[in-house]
């Protein structure tokens, strides 16, 4: 029983770190209407940036804050730079996109090498804590509470503030919020600032205790794919409801399958997609 | 729609162009049977490449030029395919040729999976979900270590003795390409290929014309597998090595580029891209180890700047020059 508890938490901390970055995924692939199949690569960069500055200056804070900004400033890069050239054409977006993602992995191979890293935990989150009737690492347990407060400072951006009612107004009606007088294309780059950084904020924050190395792109990029398959898209109820179902699955499936425990993941999405294919809490644009 | 294959300019069917299309393809058969005869070994075992990766990425054409469904899922059925051929001659000591008959033949159930879970979707959902399937079979080859080998792949069991010279191995490759070319072409230039053009221009027309949509689109992902199964078999033969590196993404996304470069929706083009992008590695890799940065740079200069290909490109300046005169 006391394994199962601490399968629960290992799941639920996992989803939590899947929602922080999913749900920039769905922000941007909702609003701006851009998959941004750099997503994974901007993950990783952030966590090494990340891991970079908690070495020289030995602040945790620091070191995730750097990892946001850096990567909201990649954001803007991206958004400014090059996608401005494929405006409107979807497809030609999320290509480019995925050159993109090939050009910083790379980037960070030549600057970190191959090796494998992991941020290093501050010292009031190390060591255990007591849940319940287990021992379960304190750190895990901040990640979890970040996730939940992650979840909730959004749903009051959005719901609850001038921003969150421009954002939502560009998402079900760009051209009309546009010609009311709002830049439109600040509240777009804006957004795409945002959810960068929570891929940075991801990275940094899963590189403590998933490790940070060639390929980890890879793998948070397809979970928060199939996150937002699952929950649909621009839909942040849908990224936690996906992030809570994928990460729980994960954990299960590592202790029943552990060779499978990818495929698992299969398994809501391929049910979810037979009956909803735009995700449980997806619209049609 | 804002596909891909809107860009496509497929007015192969006039007389004229038929003409130079016919001339062009009969110098490329010719410079295919005589390059081997003038090229070192080394060299024809990077044409053979080609020829292999351009049945790969004329299988994604026919999706993503005339169905007008983009996949990033190839690489992992091409990759099967593979895996299955190597997996039979060497852990099961089976018959090199049964393995490449069954390595095809799962490659084409792989791709009736991704259908059946695809087809509903469109545009940059169905690139999402290939790309999601794809993604799951690479982990499961990465990590199913006991029957794949995980990070260390699996060695073949060495190809047949008539096969080890470049040369004979390239020609055996050519005189299974050309059929499979040739019944490509037939496919997307019959009722059934213009059934998909029509599905791609616009899917609400074709319902409307009584058209099964959902059925057009599952048989045209399914024939689709079948040929990036052979072309995955052939490279079983080719490689006689496979590992995760085989069914990850920068496979499907090579093969998409390559598609692309040469010009979606002009079947043949693939060829010409595959050889583009072939060599452009081969060359790049003489001065750099960072090809991944180059087919990255590449795809952003192509996705900016032409993202009508080679083929394409020119298809639209003969239109062009044609409607002057």
């Amino acid at each position: 029983m006391s394994l199962n508890l601490f399968q629960l938490l290992n799941g639920l901390t996992f989803a939590a770190l899947l929602f922080i970055v999913a749900s920039g995924f769905t922000l941007i692939f909702g609003l701006l209407r851009i998959v941004n199949l750099a997503h994974g690569a901007l993950y990783l960069f952030g966590g090494l940036v990340g891991y970079s500055t908690v070495k020289l200056t030995g602040s945790f804070l620091i070191g995730a804050l750097a990892s946001m900004a850096f990567v909201a400033i990649l954001g803007v890069a991206l958004d400014k730079g090059l996608l401005r050239f494929v405006r409107g054409a979807e497809l030609r977006q999320v290509l480019l996109t995925l050159g993109v993602a090939f050009l910083l992995n790379d980037i960070a191979l030549v600057i970190w090498g191959g090796d494998t890293y992991t941020v290093p935990v501050p010292e009031a989150l190390m060591g255990a804590m007591r849940v319940g009737s287990v021992f379960y690492p304190k750190y895990r347990m901040f990640v979890l509470g970040l996730g939940v407060f992650v979840f909730i400072a959004l749903w009051l951006l959005i719901n609850h503030t001038r921003l969150g009612a421009l954002i939502r107004a560009g998402v079900d009606d760009p051209e009309t919020t546009e010609a009311m007088g709002i830049n439109i294309r600040m509240v777009f780059l804006g957004t795409f600032m945002l959810g960068a950084s929570l891929a940075g904020l991801g990275g940094a924050v899963g590189g403590a205790f998933l490790t940070l190395h060639p390929g980890a792109d890879a793998e948070i990029l397809v979970f928060s794919l199939a996150v937002v398959i699952i929950g649909g898209r621009g839909s942040l109820v849908g990224a936690a409801t996906g992030a809570l179902l994928v990460g729980l699955l994960n954990s299960i499936g590592q202790v029943v399958f552990p060779e499978l425990a990818y495929f698992i993941i299969f398994g809501p999405m391929a049910l979810i997609l037979a009956f909803r294919p735009l995700g449980l809490f997806g619209r049609t644009a | 729609m804002s596909m891909l294959g809107s860009l496509s300019a497929s007015n192969l069917d006039s007389p004229r162009s038929r003409k130079g299309l016919l001339l062009s393809l009969a110098l490329g058969a010719l410079a295919l049977v005589i390059l081997p005869m003038i090229l070192p070994g080394y060299q024809i075992s990077i044409v053979t490449q080609i020829l292999i990766f351009a049945l790969l990425a004329m299988s994604i054409d026919v999706l993503a030029g005339y169905a007008g469904r983009t996949s990033l899922g190839h690489g992992a059925i091409f990759g099967l395919s593979t895996y299955v051929a190597i997996y039979w001659s060497t852990t099961m000591g089976g018959h090199i040729w049964v393995g490449l008959l069954l390595g095809i033949v799962a490659a084409t159930i792989l791709a009736a999976i991704f259908a059946i879970l695809a087809i509903r979707t469109s545009g940059v959902y169905f690139l999402l979900l290939t790309l999601a399937l794809g993604m799951i079979v690479w982990g499961v080859c990465q990590r199913w270590t006991s029957v794949t080998g995980g990070e260390n792949g699996m060695r073949g069991a060495g190809r047949p003795a008539f096969l080890i010279d470049h040369a004979h191995f390239y020609f055996a490759v050519l005189l299974i390409i050309i059929p499979v070319t040739w019944s490509l072409w037939r496919l997307v230039h019959s009722p059934f290929g213009w059934a998909l053009r029509g599905i791609r221009d616009s899917e609400s027309r074709m319902r409307s014309l009584g058209y099964n949509v959902q059925l057009h689109l599952f048989i045209a992902f399914v024939l689709s597998g079948f040929y990036a199964g052979i072309a995955g078999a052939l490279y079983a033969v080719f490689n006689d090595f496979v590992s995760p590196s085989t069914v990850q993404l920068s496979l499907s996304v090579s093969g998409l580029l390559m598609a692309i470069t040469g010009g979606i929706g002009t079947l043949l083009g693939s060829f010409v891209g595959a050889a583009a992008i072939t060599s452009l590695e081969n060359i790049v890799s003489i001065f750099t180890e960072r090809w991944p940065s180059v087919l990255g740079l590449t795809f952003i200069f192509i996705m900016i700047f032409a993202p009508e290909g080679i083929v394409g490109r020119v298809q639209l300046l003969l239109a062009r020059k044609h409607q002057q005169s």
